[in-house]
């Protein structure tokens, strides 16, 4: 073998060894490296920082802090994480670079208000994120109808959401629907029926598959709520009638003249607990369900479904 | 070491040391250091963090800066000035002088490295006025900074071997912008399916992984780097070097000099 020849072989038993030596070594760092620091590193805080050091690319700047907003959502909402500490300040540096950009404030709001696993936790920012939004955007009644939202699903202000969606119905182009929901929200905030209407026409107005999948999936738990509420009625009454809670559904159905034993969105039977209680048989297909989970139940990982 | 490797590694850190350019940039360096004293006294009660961030900084910028400037031309200038010729006319394999120039850069950096470091404690001292056993973590980030030019150094002189210095300059730097960027990457590839995943995978195993080196702001707040950390870091940076060079090596041997 010439001298050359021997090089190259050489050579190239040394990169393969290397290359494959330096993937094992960067797993092995990362795992060694605290987490937070490889997932939780926001380097510049203020907006206005950001806008001046994009050298005038504030718009491309914007997409990419976007982009890094979405996946920073993403990844932590996936598996179920309860904190997103850098949320809010992604969405501030991103809205500040272009405040026209008007998919981050209603996904921001989305993300930001609910309580976690599904979200921040932090309505009172989604709050101020839309009204800043609104101030730059006032001709865009969508961004009413996401604020009114806000103050209807997690603060239960229904005056609020009221007069914002009241506001919203009178930007020009705004859906007739804007003034429906102001009414409604005047009378019958706190009904089930309210909640359906307002997330069914989310899920037909949208043409974006995640917030159809979010509302697919609100609509989900609404309806688990109603089943839960229903049926913890009729439980009552068979055990002001006869003493004792039913033995199982069957009873339950028959008592009540039911045409079968009632089922869940995914046609999933109700359980019944030995104490009267109805619960769903798998909690985590329904993630926005508050009845008829287990006592102690802690969501598991994110689960899709398409509509049904 | 190889004889010869000993002679072209010392010839180029004399080479080196003789470059204007590389004692403007540790002027440059100090310079930004001596300043951190003033900024940290306009900052309220983080005087030491804003000093130790922005010397460690300046030693970390100006050091890759020089890595590339110095690394792009070792053997393009060696070819221009026709010395290459003459060196390899002698009993001097090709990958003796790519690993040759390795040496000489490293060792050059090494020693800017140890200068600008006196720069820092001196400076530290000035503001603190006594060291405490946490300033010792202070080497930890020089440590690492000297590892991250090993793989600048050994990424320079692979562009070198067979660009020209303006895109080798072009494509050390962003490496090394990109490579600061490493856990992002791996975040984004880690997010994508399919063929994106496999794309986005290869990518960011493939491009250095600076932000794994950088505890400069770790430092700065006197939190312990693990040993741990300290030695999967220094086989890093030595496989990561290794790669790069024998990646010169292969290209640098199947070169047309003619």
């Amino acid at each position: 073998m010439s001298s050359r020849k021997r090089t190259t072989v050489w050579a190239a038993a040394v990169l393969i060894v290397s290359m494959a030596a330096c993937v094992v070594l960067l797993g092995n760092i990362d795992r060694i490296r605290p987490r937070d620091i490889v997932e939780d590193s926001l380097y510049i805080n203020s907006p206005k920082l950001v806008r001046r050091a994009s050298l005038g690319f504030d718009g491309l700047m914007a997409c990419i802090y976007w982009t890094r907003t979405v996946q920073y959502f993403g990844h932590r909402h996936y598996f179920r994480e309860r904190t997103y500490n850098e949320l809010a300040p992604l969405l501030e540096i991103t809205t500040a670079l272009d405040p026209h950009l008007v998919p981050a404030y209603q996904f921001g709001a989305s993300f930001l208000a609910p309580a976690p696993p599904n979200g921040a936790g932090q309505p009172k920012r989604a709050i101020q994120l839309m009204e800043y939004g609104i101030r730059n955007n006032p001709d865009n009644w969508h961004l009413y109808y996401d604020l009114g939202f806000v103050y209807y699903t997690e603060l239960k202000d229904y005056r609020k959401a009221a007069e914002v969606f009241e506001a919203g119905s009178k930007v020009s182009d705004a859906h007739p629907f804007m003034k429906v929901l102001a009414a409604q929200m005047a009378e019958h905030a706190e009904d089930l029926a309210t909640a359906r209407m307002l997330w069914s026409e989310t899920y037909e107005a949208s043409n974006e598959n995640n917030i159809k999948q979010n509302a697919l999936e609100h609509l989900r738990g609404i309806q688990v709520d109603e089943d839960v509420t229903n049926l913890e009625q009729a439980v009552a009454r068979f055990n002001a009638n006869n003493g004792r809670f039913p033995t199982n559904l069957w009873e339950l159905a028959s008592a009540e003249h039911l045409p079968g034993v009632p089922v869940d969105p995914d046609g999933n039977p109700y359980d019944l607990t030995l104490d009267g209680r109805v619960q769903v048989r798998h909690p985590d297909d329904f993630p926005f369900a508050t009845k008829g989970l287990p006592p102690g139940y802690k969501p598991g990982p994110l689960k899709f479904h398409s509509k049904g | 070491m190889n004889a010869r490797i000993g002679y072209i590694a010392s010839n180029t850190f004399r080479e080196a040391v003789r470059d204007r350019v590389l004692y403007n940039l540790i002027a440059f360096a100090l310079l930004l250091s001596g300043a951190a004293i003033f900024v940290g006294q306009l900052s309220i009660d983080i005087e030491r963090l804003v000093g130790v961030n922005l010397r460690l900084t300046a030693v970390s910028l100006f050091g890759v800066v020089i890595a590339i400037f110095i690394g792009i031309g070792l053997v393009s200038k060696e070819i221009e000035k026709r010395t290459l010729y003459t060196v390899l006319s002698r009993p001097v394999r090709r990958w003796e002088f790519i690993v040759g120039k390795f040496f000489g850069l490293a060792g050059t950096l090494v020693v800017n490295t140890f200068f600008m470091a006196i720069g820092v404690f001196g400076a530290l001292l000035y503001v603190v006025h006594k060291f405490t056993a946490s300033d010792g973590l202070i080497l930890v980030a020089l440590y690492f900074i000297i590892l991250e030019f090993l793989i600048i150094c050994s990424l320079a002189l692979l562009f070198s071997s067979f660009s020209s210095p303006l895109l080798s300059a072009v494509f050390a730097f962003s490496l090394f912008v990109i490579g600061s960027f490493a856990d992002d990457l791996r975040g984004f590839a880690s997010l994508t399916h399919g063929f994106t995943r496999w794309i986005a995978t290869g990518a960011a195993y493939l491009v250095p992984n600076f932000s794994a080196l950088n505890v400069i702001s770790v430092v700065a707040h006197q939190q312990p780097v693990s040993g741990q950390l300290i030695l999967q870091n220094t086989l890093y940076a030595v496989f990561y070097t290794a790669m790069a060079l024998s990646g010169a090596v292969l290209i640098f041997e199947r070169r047309n000099l003619k």
